[in-house]
């Protein structure tokens, strides 16, 4: 497992006395593009959550880059070079697009490297050139996942998380989405993908995990779990 | 003519006191903004702010403008003491909680005041306490004046570094969303003492301007200015800098107004007698988004 940039090993979860994770463990290797997923409530984003410091794991250990994460607060997790794409965004909808991808290279390292990933998004996400200069807030809901993948990509992380970008975006909006995403993977950035959109993640991703409220059922490459009975009958409605 | 005359000077004081009130209210919509709490000590700290100027002037014989050199750095240190000890454990907590905390920083203010210095009204005699300057035949009194000047510079200064500075950028970035701000990197705990400095700081530079105009209790004037900070922020809408300045210039003519035209003794009144009525016809503030109602 030297390879992985990121191990959960069974990690319990929860929230005040209700766990809501009960033993995970996955792991991302660089240059993988993981998902998770899972129905409503399954526990996919507090394992995210945890992954980025917002809470911490009732037991069980989690692995990033080498590094035993415990007790980090969420910035401290980007200063380790780990970028979290949130649910429902999270953009600072006052500021313009510019703006809020300057703040996305907030910390001094990637300030240094603000213009080489600044280029670098660009060639990403053409689109965004267009929209500079709007207030994040006034941009469509596709956009605004575009500017969000993009201020966790201005960090210049070695990992990214994303967690639903495709929740509440019209069926072509997700395809794009979906499609930038492996764009980014193809970078050779590792990826850990949340999504409720299993028929999306298992056709861009290497390897999945399915998660069924709480406790892991399923994990395997995606090409095989495609064909999986499991998978076909409680995801893909065949 | 003469009219004209004393109605134009009444508008040039109302809108030079109106600047320092716009300064108290921008350090309670900044600390709104950023940290979604209602800090019921800002009038405190602006009567910690006079204080600190009768002390100077008693022990040194300093001028207020000078013991500002002092009293501002003073005053953002205590602020982020103040937010890093007693707030920033109960921020999280349901908000009643960081009310209370704010009001019994605001008790202790008052009454540690009250045991220093007694209970009897205290100022700062300047010498140009009384002198005025005819601007285009207006004329203005001195204190406000260099009080007005005051403002400005801190306004500016406060402006460029919202605007202009990678902190700023920070605690707008904050104020508008702290999970993103958290997410990119931000110690946001850091930029909230940050904030509450700022606050405390920009109370007790108002306090310090306004000493030599009145006098100041221990614990009266603190609930005094904390009403009106509510005014100023509450007219323009509460997180809204730029709608700060404009509330307190309003509030500073509204009072100085209705003081010199109507019974002098009502001049607080006038400024909450505006209030209401706007919240009468507008409950979101002059500036304020649309209020969604339910």
């Amino acid at each position: 497992m030297g390879q992985a940039i990121l191990q959960v090993d069974n990690v319990d979860l929860g929230y005040g006395t209700l766990k809501v994770v009960f033993g995970a463990s996955l792991h991302v290797s660089r240059g993988e593009l993981v998902g998770l997923v899972g129905g409503n409530g399954s526990g996919k984003s507090t394992i995210l959550r945890a992954i980025s410091g917002m809470i911490a794991p009732w037991s069980g250990r989690i692995m990033f880059d080498g590094e035993e994460v415990k007790g980090a607060r969420p910035h401290q997790m980007a200063r380790k070079g780990l970028a979290h794409v949130p649910m429902g965004r999270q953009l600072f909808p006052n500021m313009s697009v510019r703006e809020n991808l300057m703040l996305g290279a907030f910390l001094p390292e990637a300030k240094a490297a603000r213009d080489e990933n600044m280029a670098k998004v660009e060639t990403l996400f053409p689109d965004l050139v267009r929209y500079a200069n709007a207030m994040a807030g006034q941009l469509s809901g596709g956009q605004q996942q575009m500017v969000a993948i993009a201020r966790a990509l201005m960090l210049g992380p070695k990992m990214l998380i994303m967690d639903e970008p495709s929740l509440g975006l019209s069926p072509l909006f997700v395809k794009e989405v979906m499609a930038a995403i492996r764009r980014v993977a193809e970078t050779g950035l590792p990826i850990l993908l949340v999504e409720q959109n299993v028929k999306q993640v298992l056709a861009v991703s290497h390897r999945v995990y399915v998660l069924e409220n709480g406790r892991q059922v399923l994990d395997g490459p995606s090409k095989e779990l495609q064909g999986h009975p499991m998978i076909r009958k409680a995801y893909l409605g065949l | 003519m003469a009219g004209l005359d004393i109605f134009l000077q009444n508008v040039a004081n109302g809108v030079l006191i109106g600047g320092v009130y716009a300064l108290i209210g921008i350090g309670l919509t900044l600390v709104f903004g950023v940290m979604r709490t209602i800090n019921f000590a800002h009038g405190d700290f602006v009567v910690l702010g006079m204080y600190s100027a009768v002390l100077f002037n008693a022990l040194l014989g300093w001028d207020p403008y000078l013991s500002l050199l002092l009293a501002m750095p003073i005053g953002f240190f205590a602020g982020v003491i103040v937010e890093r000890f007693i707030l920033s454990r109960v921020i999280d907590a349901p908000p009643e909680s960081a009310l209370l905390a704010t009001l019994g920083i605001s008790l202790i203010i008052g009454n540690t005041i009250l045991l220093t210095f007694g209970g009897e009204p205290r100022s700062v005699q300047v010498s140009y306490a009384s002198s005025t300057l005819s601007i285009a035949g207006v004329n203005v009194s001195m204190v406000l004046l260099l009080a007005g000047i005051a403002t400005v510079i801190m306004i500016g200064a406060l402006y460029t570094l919202l605007n202009r500075t990678e902190v700023g950028r920070a605690i707008r970035g904050t104020a508008e969303n702290r999970l993103g701000a958290e997410l990119v990197g931000i110690d946001t705990r850091r930029i909230h003492s940050i904030v509450f400095g700022l606050g405390v700081m920009l109370a007790v530079m108002a306090g310090v301007t306004l000493i030599p105009l009145l006098f100041a209790t221990p614990t009266n004037t603190g609930a005094v200015f904390t009403l009106k900070a509510f005014v100023v922020t509450v007219l323009g809408g509460l997180g809204n800098v730029g709608a700060a300045i404009a509330g307190g210039i309003l509030l500073g003519v509204v009072e100085v107004l209705g003081a010199s035209y109507f019974m002098s003794e009502y001049r607080e009144a006038y400024g909450l007698i505006a209030f209401l009525l706007i919240l009468l016809f507008r409950p979101e503030g002059l500036f304020g988004r649309t209020v969604k109602r339910v």
